[in-house]
């Protein structure tokens, strides 16, 4: 009965473990942070020089007046009085209240929303492409209606930063939800996950990386509403950096101009980049980043 | 092997199908896919059900899970038995750590975090990967990735356990641990089996007694016990006579769809 030439011992751990070691190594993998923040940086920093000098040589050219076009070492000079100055730190704390203030209204309106549509089929078929529908509208096309409806009040800008950012959050939902894998729901299910918890464990941990992506492109379209708004619906008493630009404009300031400029370009840049922090971080605990070979 | 009193508790484990059959879709579009398939697992049985494409082999592991219900017949597990099911992917939670993956089922089942924290701890000893368990699944091979499935699946505590092709994508050397390594688990633990492959060789290496479904519709036409004493080897010549046996019947299965 027994096949004695052949063994039939169990297998040892070491057997295990070893074959373990051997199908892992080489999966992690060796890059200092340095090399990796200069390989990302020198690009960027080459390609702002080139525009900086692209600039300038515009100004030199003479195509336009000094004081429509001014070149980069006044905007920049002008720029430095300006950091300093508590006209800036004021408008940007009003811009940024209403930034954050606005973007929040946007991501609650964008995830009840998206979660509806995504789960409820009614909703689905009336909603789902009005969603897309409302993001194809440039966002300054609301402002006439929205300064109707409210006046020259915050209300109307914060209206038209929930339209424009809104359907992206959406639909950032709807894709997240639509494409968690089918398997992992069926495991989810399977190890006692259902109604709720399903959500809790599953579906929203798996949608997070689509949500994130949507909250992303709708912080672009809130800052975008954002500054249209405050160009348009001047508070007098509250300086915010939109208005600070329209001033800037009337007063025929151009290096200011340019400068409060530079200012909405870095503070959005700043914004997107911690978004695009928080995407990288969560695919690379995903292990995505590793599987593109990145 | 089976005694001859079976107590009530043991009896947990039965799997029981009495003319399974499921239909998809309806009208003129309709496919049977099982049909009336009668099958009795006994408690702590190690059963393979092998077939070729199209056999519903998959489709009859669905319906004893829970995760869809049968057109007709009836299918009985026991009292409060939620079978746990494993695929051919990992399906882990690519979120969380391999501990964090295991403590999913534990915290659904309301367990305190103490007695979790511990139970996490026996689950990777369980399946030989003790120092693994703050690593991301992405980091692992294929066949560890398929053990912390295993962990994970032995987590509900459940007496029944559902494979469907777990091994059919790992190499032949890893898929070989692996079947040591389950063979070993569901001895310890007496688990009921249900093991659904196309792998011949596999089905005589795992079984206690091997179901071959005909395809299109699924319907079970041979069935034969494997009484080779355990452990087994995959590459012993008695496996090889069972497997030979079966791959014949399959043969002649396939081929009769080809006419």
């Amino acid at each position: 009965m027994a096949s004695d030439t052949l063994s039939t011992a169990p297998r040892t751990d070491a057997e295990i473990s070893g074959l373990d070691a051997l199908e892992i190594a080489g999966r992690e993998k060796a890059s200092t942070r340095a090399n990796r923040i200069w390989a990302s940086t020198w690009p960027k920093a080459a390609a702002l020089a080139i525009a900086l000098g692209l600039w300038q040589l515009v100004v030199w050219s003479g195509w336009k007046d000094p004081w429509a076009l001014p070149g980069p070492v006044p905007v920049f000079t002008d720029l430095g009085h300006y950091l300093a100055s508590a006209a800036l730190w004021d408008g940007l704390a009003t811009t940024a209240r209403r930034a954050v203030v606005g973007f929040a209204a946007a991501v609650a309106v964008g995830l009840v929303l998206g979660l509806g549509v995504a789960r409820v089929r009614v909703l689905r078929a009336a909603l789902g492409s009005m969603i897309t529908a409302l993001q194809t509208m440039p966002s300054i096309a609301w402002f006439p209606l929205a300064i109707l409806l409210f006046q020259l009040t915050e209300q109307a800008i914060f209206f038209v930063v929930v339209l424009g950012a809104a359907p992206s959050v959406a639909n950032g939902v709807i894709h997240g939800v639509d494409y968690v894998p089918p398997l992992l729901v069926r495991a989810g299910r399977n190890i006692g996950a259902r109604g709720l918890n399903l959500y809790r464990y599953v579906i929203a941990p798996a949608a997070l990386p689509a949500i994130v992506a949507g909250l992303k492109q709708g912080w672009a379209f809130a800052w975008r509403s954002l500054m249209a708004g405050e160009l348009l619906v001047v508070i007098a008493e509250r300086t915010s950096i939109g208005a600070q630009l329209t001033y800037a404009r009337d007063f025929s300031d151009a290096p200011r101009l340019m400068a409060i400029m530079i200012v909405i370009l870095v503070v959005g840049l700043l914004v997107d980049a911690a978004f695009g922090a928080a995407d990288r971080a969560i695919r690379r605990r995903w292990g995505v980043l590793d599987q593109a070979g990145q | 092997m089976t005694s001859t009193t079976t107590t009530p508790r043991s009896a947990t484990g039965a799997v029981a199908l009495s003319g399974v059959t499921k239909v998809y879709g309806r009208g003129e579009n309709a496919v049977l896919a099982l049909d009336g398939v009668s099958l009795d697992v006994a408690p702590g049985e190690f059963v393979c059900l092998v077939g070729a494409s199209g056999c519903g082999k998959s489709t009859l592991l669905n319906l004893v899970a829970g995760l869809d219900g049968p057109s007709g017949g009836q299918i009985t597990l026991g009292d409060g038995v939620n079978p746990g099911l494993m695929f051919q992917e990992p399906a882990l939670f690519p979120w969380l750590t391999v501990e964090g993956n295991l403590d999913v089922p534990l915290k659904l089942r309301g367990l305190p975090r103490a007695e979790r924290r511990e139970r996490v701890a026996e689950l990777l000893r369980t399946v030989h990967l003790a120092d693994f368990g703050r690593k991301r699944p992405h980091e692992l091979s294929g066949g560890m990735r398929q053990r912390v499935a295993l962990a994970r699946t032995l987590a509900l505590d459940t007496p029944v356990l559902l494979m469907d092709e777990p091994f059919g994508a790992l190499d032949a050397m890893t898929r070989d641990i692996l079947h040591d390594e389950l063979e070993r688990i569901w001895s310890e633990r007496k688990l009921t089996v249900l093991f659904v492959t196309h792998n011949v060789r596999e089905a005589a290496r795992l079984a206690d007694r091997i179901i071959l479904l005909s395809s299109r519709p699924g319907r079970i036409i041979y069935s034969t016990r494997v009484d080779v004493p355990r452990p087994r080897r995959i590459d012993s010549p008695e496996i090889a006579l069972i497997a030979a046996e079966v791959t014949d019947r399959l043969r002649t299965e396939v081929g009769r769809h080809g006419q």
